[in-house]
């Protein structure tokens, strides 16, 4: 079961930009490192990363093997409203993990 | 005594003339290292990799910031940020920031995409550098215009190199 933190606040004002900080246990690895056998590590990587905020897409990401392992994204969104914001990474060999954190906003 | 004049002494050459051609050869490399900054230019993948990303528009400099340290010690995990000037508005604003790199093994690092709701088009990741190089920023806006940032790192410990 693949960890992720979701750092942000839970209370915002409306129309507030507030920042949210991901990041999600991953090797990240690129399939250019040499293994122990001679041959090349098989390449296995986080490819997407999403936010949808109310099931309203906020923010994407498209990653490259050049992301550092345990990949980190720190972005911002506007607090609309009450309610939750999914976060999901999609990768190789079927890797998928969401998180939900709610959020009030007055 | 240099090489090269002990070298013109014993072929019979007044030292006066070795000790020219050897100012001549310090004088030579101290034009290459003048030039050595222009042979940073650009290279070709990089900017076509560029240009892929503003299908065929021009890319101006400007309005995006990559902000990443100069000098990198671990390349395993570089801190960068990626910002762009925006009003961000449904009618104005970024559509997409991405970053590229010079010479690592693939061009692309990571392109970020948003709306609107994004709030404020800034994005702070790490990154992995192969060894000194350019990274370009491209900012890609609502009105279709791209924007770009090229900054040079030197990396002192490379990425991919320890298992």
């Amino acid at each position: 079961m693949p960890t992720a933190i979701v750092t942000m606040p839970t209370t915002a004002k409306r129309g507030e930009v507030i920042a949210i900080r991901t990041l999600v246990a991953h090797p990240m690895e690129t399939g250019y490192r040499p293994g122990d056998g001679g041959g090349v590590l098989p390449r296995d990587l986080i490819r997407r990363f999403q936010c949808h905020y109310n099931g309203e897409l906020v923010f994407a990401a498209e990653l490259y093997p050049a992301v550092a392992a345990n990949p980190l994204i720190g972005f911002f969104t506007v607090a609309t409203e009450s309610g939750s914001l999914r976060f999901t990474w999609d990768g190789d060999n079927g890797f998928a993990h969401s998180e939900s954190v709610a959020i009030t906003v007055t | 005594m240099t090489r090269a004049m002990q070298d013109a002494v014993t072929r019979g050459i007044e030292p006066a003339a070795a000790r020219r051609s050897v100012l001549h050869a310090g004088a030579a490399l101290g034009l290459a290292l003048v030039l050595r900054p222009a042979r940073a230019a650009t290279s070709d993948d990089l900017r076509a990799a560029v240009t892929a990303f503003a299908r065929g528009a021009a890319v101006r400099e400007g309005r995006v910031l990559l902000d990443v340290a100069p000098l990198v010690e671990n390349g395993n995990a570089v801190p960068v940020t990626v910002s762009a000037t925006s009003p961000m508005t449904a009618a104005d604003h970024v559509a997409a920031l991405a970053i590229f790199n010079e010479r690592n093994p693939q061009r692309d690092v990571v392109v970020f995409r948003f709306g609107p709701r994004a709030g404020r088009a800034q994005v702070a990741t790490r990154i992995r550098l192969a060894t000194s190089q350019q990274l370009v920023a491209v900012a890609q806006m609502s009105d279709g215009s791209f924007w770009s940032h090229t900054v040079d790192v030197i990396v002192t410990l490379a990425a991919c190199v320890e298992p």
